[in-house]
Protein backbone atom coordinates (compact mmCIF):
# COMPACT_ATOMS: atom_id res chain seq x y z
CA UNK A 1 0.00 0.00 0.00
CA UNK A 2 2.83 2.42 0.98
CA UNK A 3 4.81 1.02 -1.46
CA UNK A 4 2.00 1.61 -4.11
CA UNK A 5 1.96 5.39 -2.88
CA UNK A 6 5.55 6.16 -3.60
CA UNK A 7 5.09 4.54 -6.71
CA UNK A 8 2.56 6.92 -7.97
CA UNK A 9 4.18 9.94 -6.55
CA UNK A 10 7.39 9.11 -8.22
CA UNK A 11 6.04 9.07 -11.51
CA UNK A 12 3.50 12.29 -10.70
CA UNK A 13 7.09 13.93 -10.35
CA UNK A 14 8.33 12.04 -13.52
CA UNK A 15 4.68 13.96 -14.83
CA UNK A 16 5.26 17.39 -14.34
CA UNK A 17 8.89 17.04 -15.70
CA UNK A 18 7.67 15.39 -18.86
CA UNK A 19 4.65 18.44 -18.94
CA UNK A 20 7.14 21.18 -18.46
CA UNK A 21 9.44 19.47 -21.48
CA UNK A 22 6.44 19.17 -23.72
CA UNK A 23 4.82 22.65 -23.46
CA UNK A 24 8.26 24.36 -23.45
CA UNK A 25 8.99 22.57 -26.90
CA UNK A 26 8.75 24.32 -30.22
CA UNK A 27 9.72 22.47 -33.51
CA UNK A 28 12.54 23.78 -35.57
CA UNK A 29 11.86 25.29 -38.76
CA UNK A 30 15.37 24.98 -40.03
CA UNK A 31 17.63 22.18 -40.06
CA UNK A 32 20.28 22.80 -37.05
CA UNK A 33 24.11 23.14 -37.79
CA UNK A 34 24.76 19.48 -37.77
CA UNK A 35 22.08 18.23 -39.63
CA UNK A 36 22.88 20.91 -42.72
CA UNK A 37 26.22 19.93 -42.84
CA UNK A 38 24.90 16.01 -43.37
CA UNK A 39 22.48 17.22 -45.51
CA UNK A 40 24.47 19.20 -47.79
CA UNK A 41 27.61 17.28 -47.84
CA UNK A 42 26.63 13.45 -48.29
CA UNK A 43 25.65 13.15 -51.54
CA UNK A 44 28.92 14.96 -52.64
CA UNK A 45 31.73 13.62 -50.26
CA UNK A 46 30.42 9.96 -49.52
CA UNK A 47 27.82 9.40 -52.28
CA UNK A 48 25.01 7.68 -50.75
CA UNK A 49 21.83 8.04 -51.27
CA UNK A 50 19.99 7.39 -47.95
CA UNK A 51 21.71 9.80 -45.42
CA UNK A 52 20.79 8.13 -41.78
CA UNK A 53 22.93 4.90 -43.56
CA UNK A 54 26.12 7.27 -43.98
CA UNK A 55 25.41 8.87 -40.59
CA UNK A 56 25.63 5.36 -38.96
CA UNK A 57 28.12 3.56 -41.12
CA UNK A 58 30.88 6.45 -41.53
CA UNK A 59 30.10 9.72 -40.01
CA UNK A 60 29.81 8.15 -36.32
CA UNK A 61 30.74 4.98 -37.46
CA UNK A 62 32.61 4.21 -34.25
CA UNK A 63 29.18 4.16 -32.20
CA UNK A 64 27.96 1.70 -34.20
CA UNK A 65 31.29 -0.35 -33.75
CA UNK A 66 30.25 -0.15 -29.96
CA UNK A 67 26.68 -0.83 -30.82
CA UNK A 68 27.70 -3.83 -32.33
CA UNK A 69 30.11 -4.87 -29.30
CA UNK A 70 27.49 -4.31 -26.97
CA UNK A 71 25.29 -7.33 -28.56
CA UNK A 72 27.80 -9.18 -29.10
CA UNK A 73 28.50 -9.07 -25.18
CA UNK A 74 24.72 -9.38 -24.38
CA UNK A 75 24.66 -12.88 -26.58
CA UNK A 76 27.88 -13.71 -25.34
CA UNK A 77 26.36 -13.37 -21.77
CA UNK A 78 22.95 -15.34 -22.85
CA UNK A 79 24.79 -18.08 -23.58
CA UNK A 80 27.35 -18.19 -20.36
CA UNK A 81 23.81 -17.78 -18.63
CA UNK A 82 21.71 -20.52 -19.71
CA UNK A 83 24.76 -23.33 -20.66
CA UNK A 84 24.05 -25.11 -17.31
CA UNK A 85 20.71 -25.90 -18.37
CA UNK A 86 21.16 -27.29 -21.48
CA UNK A 87 18.82 -30.42 -22.23
CA UNK A 88 20.58 -33.68 -21.28
CA UNK A 89 17.93 -36.25 -22.16
CA UNK A 90 16.17 -36.23 -25.87
CA UNK A 91 13.36 -34.51 -26.07
CA UNK A 92 10.21 -36.59 -27.55
CA UNK A 93 9.01 -36.02 -31.18
CA UNK A 94 6.15 -33.37 -31.43
CA UNK A 95 4.30 -33.83 -34.68
CA UNK A 96 4.44 -29.97 -35.98
CA UNK A 97 2.32 -30.21 -38.77
CA UNK A 98 2.63 -30.52 -42.63
CA UNK A 99 1.15 -26.98 -42.90
CA UNK A 100 4.32 -25.30 -41.10
CA UNK A 101 6.98 -27.91 -42.48
CA UNK A 102 5.87 -27.10 -46.23
CA UNK A 103 5.46 -23.38 -45.38
CA UNK A 104 8.67 -23.48 -43.91
CA UNK A 105 10.46 -25.11 -46.69
CA UNK A 106 9.28 -22.32 -49.19
CA UNK A 107 9.81 -19.42 -46.92
CA UNK A 108 13.04 -19.77 -45.78
CA UNK A 109 14.54 -19.25 -48.83
CA UNK A 110 13.05 -15.96 -49.66
CA UNK A 111 12.63 -14.36 -46.36
CA UNK A 112 17.07 -14.97 -46.74
CA UNK A 113 16.63 -13.40 -49.76
CA UNK A 114 14.99 -10.32 -48.82
CA UNK A 115 17.08 -10.07 -45.45
CA UNK A 116 20.08 -9.79 -47.91
CA UNK A 117 18.53 -7.40 -50.21
CA UNK A 118 17.83 -4.88 -47.45
CA UNK A 119 21.58 -4.65 -46.62
CA UNK A 120 22.71 -5.12 -49.26
CA UNK A 121 20.56 -1.74 -50.80
CA UNK A 122 21.16 -0.03 -47.35
CA UNK A 123 23.02 3.11 -49.21
CA UNK A 124 20.05 3.60 -51.51
CA UNK A 125 16.68 2.76 -49.84
CA UNK A 126 15.28 2.76 -46.13
CA UNK A 127 17.08 -0.29 -44.86
CA UNK A 128 20.50 -1.76 -44.00
CA UNK A 129 22.55 -3.98 -41.61
CA UNK A 130 20.27 -3.95 -38.78
CA UNK A 131 17.19 -4.38 -40.49
CA UNK A 132 18.59 -7.37 -42.44
CA UNK A 133 20.02 -8.81 -39.94
CA UNK A 134 17.08 -9.13 -38.10
CA UNK A 135 15.15 -10.70 -41.14
CA UNK A 136 17.35 -13.28 -41.30
CA UNK A 137 17.41 -13.98 -37.87
CA UNK A 138 13.44 -14.26 -38.91
CA UNK A 139 14.05 -17.30 -41.03
CA UNK A 140 16.60 -19.04 -38.87
CA UNK A 141 13.82 -18.76 -35.84
CA UNK A 142 11.03 -20.06 -38.62
CA UNK A 143 13.05 -23.10 -38.88
CA UNK A 144 13.11 -23.50 -35.34
CA UNK A 145 9.31 -23.36 -35.39
CA UNK A 146 8.85 -26.02 -37.74
CA UNK A 147 11.89 -28.37 -36.13
CA UNK A 148 11.97 -27.88 -32.49
CA UNK A 149 14.90 -30.61 -32.06
CA UNK A 150 16.76 -29.08 -34.30
CA UNK A 151 20.58 -28.77 -32.78
CA UNK A 152 21.59 -25.13 -34.27
CA UNK A 153 25.74 -25.52 -34.53
CA UNK A 154 26.52 -22.78 -32.68
CA UNK A 155 30.21 -23.23 -34.19
CA UNK A 156 28.87 -22.17 -37.67
CA UNK A 157 27.35 -19.25 -36.26
CA UNK A 158 30.29 -18.43 -33.96
CA UNK A 159 32.34 -18.34 -37.08
CA UNK A 160 29.87 -16.51 -39.33
CA UNK A 161 29.92 -13.65 -36.12
CA UNK A 162 33.81 -13.88 -35.48
CA UNK A 163 34.74 -13.48 -39.32
CA UNK A 164 32.18 -11.00 -39.69
CA UNK A 165 34.06 -8.73 -36.66
CA UNK A 166 37.46 -9.43 -37.93
CA UNK A 167 36.91 -8.10 -41.33
CA UNK A 168 34.95 -4.70 -39.77
CA UNK A 169 37.63 -3.97 -38.42
CA UNK A 170 39.71 -4.73 -40.91
CA UNK A 171 38.01 -2.57 -43.06
CA UNK A 172 38.25 0.23 -41.16
CA UNK A 173 41.80 0.03 -40.35
CA UNK A 174 42.25 0.42 -43.76
CA UNK A 175 40.55 3.38 -43.49
CA UNK A 176 42.73 4.40 -41.73
CA UNK A 177 45.63 3.26 -43.84
CA UNK A 178 44.49 4.36 -47.53
CA UNK A 179 41.41 7.35 -46.64
CA UNK A 180 40.95 10.06 -44.11
CA UNK A 181 40.24 8.04 -40.76
CA UNK A 182 38.95 4.86 -39.07
CA UNK A 183 36.27 3.41 -41.04
CA UNK A 184 36.00 5.94 -43.94
CA UNK A 185 34.33 4.68 -46.98
CA UNK A 186 36.57 6.43 -49.49
CA UNK A 187 38.96 3.43 -49.54
CA UNK A 188 36.31 1.95 -52.29
CA UNK A 189 35.82 4.42 -56.01
CA UNK A 190 32.32 6.46 -55.20
CA UNK A 191 30.56 6.01 -58.25
CA UNK A 192 27.57 7.99 -58.87
CA UNK A 193 24.69 8.38 -56.07
CA UNK A 194 21.62 6.21 -56.82
CA UNK A 195 23.94 3.05 -58.34
CA UNK A 196 23.93 -0.24 -56.51
CA UNK A 197 28.05 -0.14 -56.80
CA UNK A 198 28.02 3.67 -55.18
CA UNK A 199 28.92 4.78 -51.65
CA UNK A 200 32.48 3.24 -51.52
CA UNK A 201 33.18 0.60 -48.81
CA UNK A 202 29.27 1.72 -47.35
CA UNK A 203 27.86 -1.59 -48.96
CA UNK A 204 30.56 -3.70 -47.70
CA UNK A 205 30.52 -2.28 -44.17
CA UNK A 206 26.48 -3.18 -43.88
CA UNK A 207 26.71 -6.19 -45.19
CA UNK A 208 29.09 -7.16 -42.84
CA UNK A 209 27.52 -5.46 -39.81
CA UNK A 210 23.99 -7.50 -40.99
CA UNK A 211 25.81 -10.58 -40.61
CA UNK A 212 26.79 -9.88 -37.60
CA UNK A 213 23.64 -9.13 -36.10
CA UNK A 214 22.13 -11.65 -37.81
CA UNK A 215 24.77 -14.23 -36.07
CA UNK A 216 24.20 -12.41 -32.87
CA UNK A 217 20.53 -12.75 -32.78
CA UNK A 218 20.25 -16.41 -34.06
CA UNK A 219 23.06 -17.20 -30.96
CA UNK A 220 20.51 -16.18 -28.98
CA UNK A 221 17.88 -18.25 -30.37
CA UNK A 222 20.71 -21.05 -30.23
CA UNK A 223 20.87 -20.83 -26.44
CA UNK A 224 17.11 -20.17 -25.41
CA UNK A 225 16.05 -23.19 -27.55
CA UNK A 226 18.63 -25.56 -26.13
CA UNK A 227 17.37 -24.98 -22.83
CA UNK A 228 15.25 -27.56 -21.11
CA UNK A 229 11.57 -27.32 -20.16
CA UNK A 230 10.80 -26.15 -16.34
CA UNK B 1 -5.37 12.57 -47.43
CA UNK B 2 -3.16 14.52 -45.58
CA UNK B 3 -6.20 16.62 -43.90
CA UNK B 4 -7.04 12.84 -42.28
CA UNK B 5 -3.60 12.42 -40.99
CA UNK B 6 -4.15 14.51 -37.51
CA UNK B 7 -7.09 11.86 -37.00
CA UNK B 8 -5.51 8.94 -37.92
CA UNK B 9 -2.25 10.08 -35.90
CA UNK B 10 -4.34 10.65 -32.90
CA UNK B 11 -6.34 7.43 -33.15
CA UNK B 12 -3.22 5.39 -33.72
CA UNK B 13 -1.97 6.98 -30.57
CA UNK B 14 -5.47 5.78 -28.43
CA UNK B 15 -4.43 2.74 -29.85
CA UNK B 16 -1.28 2.28 -28.58
CA UNK B 17 -2.32 3.72 -24.82
CA UNK B 18 -5.22 1.35 -24.63
CA UNK B 19 -3.22 -1.52 -25.82
CA UNK B 20 0.01 -0.68 -22.89
CA UNK B 21 -2.67 -0.56 -20.48
CA UNK B 22 -3.78 -4.03 -21.29
CA UNK B 23 -0.53 -5.25 -21.56
CA UNK B 24 0.17 -4.41 -17.83
CA UNK B 25 -3.15 -5.26 -15.91
CA UNK B 26 -4.86 -8.16 -17.76
CA UNK B 27 -4.37 -11.40 -16.18
CA UNK B 28 -3.65 -13.73 -18.42
CA UNK B 29 0.21 -13.66 -19.81
CA UNK B 30 -0.01 -14.40 -23.77
CA UNK B 31 -2.96 -11.56 -23.85
CA UNK B 32 -0.02 -9.60 -22.00
CA UNK B 33 2.71 -10.56 -24.71
CA UNK B 34 0.29 -9.62 -27.58
CA UNK B 35 -0.58 -6.47 -26.76
CA UNK B 36 2.49 -5.21 -25.87
CA UNK B 37 3.80 -6.69 -29.35
CA UNK B 38 0.30 -4.25 -30.85
CA UNK B 39 2.47 -1.43 -29.39
CA UNK B 40 5.63 -1.98 -30.96
CA UNK B 41 3.63 -2.09 -34.09
CA UNK B 42 1.56 1.21 -34.06
CA UNK B 43 5.19 2.45 -32.60
CA UNK B 44 6.43 1.47 -36.28
CA UNK B 45 3.45 2.94 -38.25
CA UNK B 46 3.76 6.52 -36.17
CA UNK B 47 7.30 6.14 -37.21
CA UNK B 48 6.22 5.87 -40.69
CA UNK B 49 3.96 9.23 -40.36
CA UNK B 50 7.17 10.76 -38.52
CA UNK B 51 9.04 10.49 -41.40
CA UNK B 52 11.27 7.91 -40.48
CA UNK B 53 11.23 4.48 -42.58
CA UNK B 54 14.48 2.91 -41.54
CA UNK B 55 13.36 3.25 -37.95
CA UNK B 56 10.21 1.88 -38.81
CA UNK B 57 11.72 -1.09 -40.36
CA UNK B 58 13.66 -1.58 -37.80
CA UNK B 59 11.18 -1.16 -35.12
CA UNK B 60 8.63 -3.58 -37.20
CA UNK B 61 11.43 -6.10 -37.55
CA UNK B 62 12.97 -6.30 -34.02
CA UNK B 63 10.72 -4.85 -31.63
CA UNK B 64 7.38 -6.39 -33.16
CA UNK B 65 8.89 -9.70 -34.32
CA UNK B 66 11.86 -10.87 -32.23
CA UNK B 67 10.36 -9.23 -28.69
CA UNK B 68 7.18 -10.82 -29.41
CA UNK B 69 8.91 -14.15 -30.19
CA UNK B 70 11.38 -14.06 -27.44
CA UNK B 71 8.46 -13.10 -24.70
CA UNK B 72 6.21 -16.44 -25.71
CA UNK B 73 9.26 -19.16 -26.34
CA UNK B 74 10.60 -18.00 -22.51
CA UNK B 75 6.79 -18.03 -21.58
CA UNK B 76 6.76 -21.54 -23.02
CA UNK B 77 9.77 -23.02 -20.92
CA UNK B 78 8.41 -21.26 -17.67
CA UNK B 79 4.45 -22.78 -17.59
CA UNK B 80 4.08 -23.30 -14.55
CA UNK B 81 5.27 -19.59 -13.33
CA UNK B 82 2.46 -17.73 -15.30
CA UNK B 83 -0.01 -17.06 -12.15
CA UNK B 84 2.85 -16.41 -10.23
CA UNK B 85 2.63 -13.33 -8.21
CA UNK B 86 -0.15 -11.44 -9.89
CA UNK B 87 -1.21 -8.22 -8.32
CA UNK B 88 -4.03 -9.25 -5.73
CA UNK C 1 1.64 16.32 -34.94
CA UNK C 2 4.98 15.77 -33.05
CA UNK C 3 3.67 16.88 -30.28
CA UNK C 4 0.76 14.29 -29.95
CA UNK C 5 3.92 11.88 -30.89
CA UNK C 6 5.83 13.11 -28.30
CA UNK C 7 2.88 13.36 -25.09
CA UNK C 8 2.32 9.55 -26.31
CA UNK C 9 5.69 8.73 -26.10
CA UNK C 10 5.75 10.16 -22.64
CA UNK C 11 2.98 8.50 -21.60
CA UNK C 12 4.38 5.39 -22.67
CA UNK C 13 7.36 5.72 -20.33
CA UNK C 14 4.72 6.48 -17.32
CA UNK C 15 2.79 3.58 -17.84
CA UNK C 16 5.99 1.18 -18.18
CA UNK C 17 7.60 2.42 -15.41
CA UNK C 18 4.03 2.56 -12.92
CA UNK C 19 3.73 -0.99 -14.52
CA UNK C 20 7.80 -1.99 -13.54
CA UNK C 21 7.45 -0.39 -10.12
CA UNK C 22 3.99 -2.49 -9.15
CA UNK C 23 4.03 -5.27 -10.72
CA UNK C 24 5.44 -8.49 -8.55
CA UNK C 25 5.73 -11.02 -11.58
CA UNK C 26 9.24 -11.14 -13.45
CA UNK C 27 7.76 -11.47 -16.96
CA UNK C 28 5.47 -8.84 -16.21
CA UNK C 29 8.31 -6.45 -14.95
CA UNK C 30 10.13 -7.29 -18.54
CA UNK C 31 6.77 -6.86 -20.50
CA UNK C 32 6.71 -3.28 -18.74
CA UNK C 33 10.22 -1.93 -19.41
CA UNK C 34 9.58 -3.15 -23.09
CA UNK C 35 6.73 -0.60 -23.51
CA UNK C 36 9.03 2.07 -21.23
CA UNK C 37 11.79 1.19 -24.29
CA UNK C 38 8.99 1.69 -27.07
CA UNK C 39 7.83 5.22 -25.59
CA UNK C 40 11.46 6.69 -25.35
CA UNK C 41 11.67 5.74 -29.10
CA UNK C 42 8.78 7.77 -30.26
CA UNK C 43 9.58 10.54 -27.95
CA UNK C 44 13.24 10.72 -30.02
CA UNK C 45 12.25 10.45 -33.39
CA UNK C 46 9.49 13.34 -32.73
CA UNK C 47 11.97 15.55 -31.98
CA UNK C 48 13.61 15.11 -35.22
CA UNK C 49 10.68 16.12 -36.79
CA UNK C 50 9.47 18.68 -38.81
CA UNK C 51 6.19 20.09 -40.47
CA UNK C 52 6.36 19.51 -44.63
CA UNK C 53 9.17 18.08 -44.70
CA UNK C 54 10.09 14.50 -45.66
CA UNK C 55 12.46 12.04 -45.02
CA UNK C 56 16.04 12.18 -45.48
CA UNK C 57 17.09 10.02 -48.79
CA UNK C 58 18.36 11.57 -51.72
CA UNK C 59 16.24 10.00 -54.70
CA UNK C 60 13.49 11.21 -57.34
CA UNK C 61 11.25 12.95 -54.91
CA UNK C 62 14.23 14.98 -53.14
CA UNK C 63 16.96 15.91 -55.43
CA UNK C 64 20.96 16.07 -53.57
CA UNK C 65 20.71 20.29 -54.02
CA UNK C 66 17.50 20.89 -52.67
CA UNK C 67 18.04 18.43 -49.44
CA UNK C 68 18.61 21.60 -46.93
CA UNK C 69 15.34 22.24 -47.63
CA UNK C 70 13.04 19.31 -47.65
CA UNK C 71 14.40 17.20 -45.28
CA UNK C 72 13.84 16.36 -41.50
CA UNK C 73 16.66 15.94 -39.12
CA UNK C 74 18.40 12.40 -39.39
CA UNK C 75 20.57 12.33 -36.45
CA UNK C 76 17.54 11.30 -34.11
CA UNK C 77 16.75 8.68 -36.05
CA UNK C 78 20.13 7.38 -36.33
CA UNK C 79 19.96 7.30 -32.31
CA UNK C 80 16.82 5.34 -32.43
CA UNK C 81 18.27 2.63 -35.03
CA UNK C 82 20.94 2.03 -32.30
CA UNK C 83 18.96 2.39 -29.15
CA UNK C 84 16.33 -0.41 -31.01
CA UNK C 85 18.90 -2.50 -31.34
CA UNK C 86 20.16 -2.42 -28.31
CA UNK C 87 16.93 -2.59 -26.48
CA UNK C 88 16.16 -6.20 -27.38
CA UNK C 89 19.62 -7.18 -26.58
CA UNK C 90 18.86 -5.70 -23.44
CA UNK C 91 15.49 -7.78 -23.25
CA UNK C 92 17.44 -10.61 -23.97
CA UNK C 93 19.73 -10.76 -21.32
CA UNK C 94 16.12 -10.02 -19.15
CA UNK C 95 14.60 -13.00 -20.23
CA UNK C 96 18.00 -15.74 -19.70
CA UNK C 97 17.92 -14.08 -16.06
CA UNK C 98 14.36 -14.42 -15.42
CA UNK C 99 14.62 -18.21 -16.83
CA UNK C 100 17.75 -19.08 -14.60
CA UNK C 101 16.23 -17.53 -11.42
CA UNK C 102 13.07 -19.87 -12.31
CA UNK C 103 15.36 -22.68 -12.16
CA UNK C 104 16.74 -21.58 -9.17
CA UNK C 105 13.53 -21.20 -7.14
CA UNK C 106 10.58 -22.33 -9.00
CA UNK C 107 8.47 -18.95 -8.57
CA UNK C 108 8.53 -15.43 -10.86
CA UNK C 109 7.39 -13.42 -7.54
CA UNK C 110 9.99 -11.10 -6.51
CA UNK C 111 8.65 -10.84 -2.93
CA UNK C 112 10.22 -14.73 -2.80
CA UNK C 113 13.57 -13.43 -3.43
CA UNK C 114 15.16 -12.19 -0.39
CA UNK C 115 19.06 -13.27 -0.78
CA UNK C 116 19.62 -9.49 -0.85
CA UNK C 117 17.86 -8.13 1.68
CA UNK C 118 19.77 -6.62 4.69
Amino acid sequence: MIKRFIAVVLLAAFAAVFATLLFGYTPDTELNLTARYYAERTAADLGAANIVTAIVVTYRGLDTLGEVTVLFLAASIVGLVLAQDTHKTPRARVPVGELLTTGTRFLVPLILLLGVYVFVNGHLTPGGGFQGGAIIASGILLTLLADPLKHFGHGLISAIESVAGIFYVAIGLAGLLLAGGFLDNRILPLGNVGELFSAGAIPVIYSLIGLKVGAEFASILASLSDTEEL
Amino acid sequence: MSHLLPWLTGLLCFTMLVAAIVAIRDKSMPVAILAAGLVSLVASILFLILASPDVAMTEAAIGSGLTTFLLFFVLGRLRAGEHDGEQP
Amino acid sequence: MAHLAMATGFLLILIGAYGALTQRNLLRMIIAFTIADSGVNLVIVAVGYMRGRTAPIIDNAVSAAAAVQRIIDPVPQALVLTAIVIGVGVTALMLAYAYRLYAQKRSLDIRDFTELKG
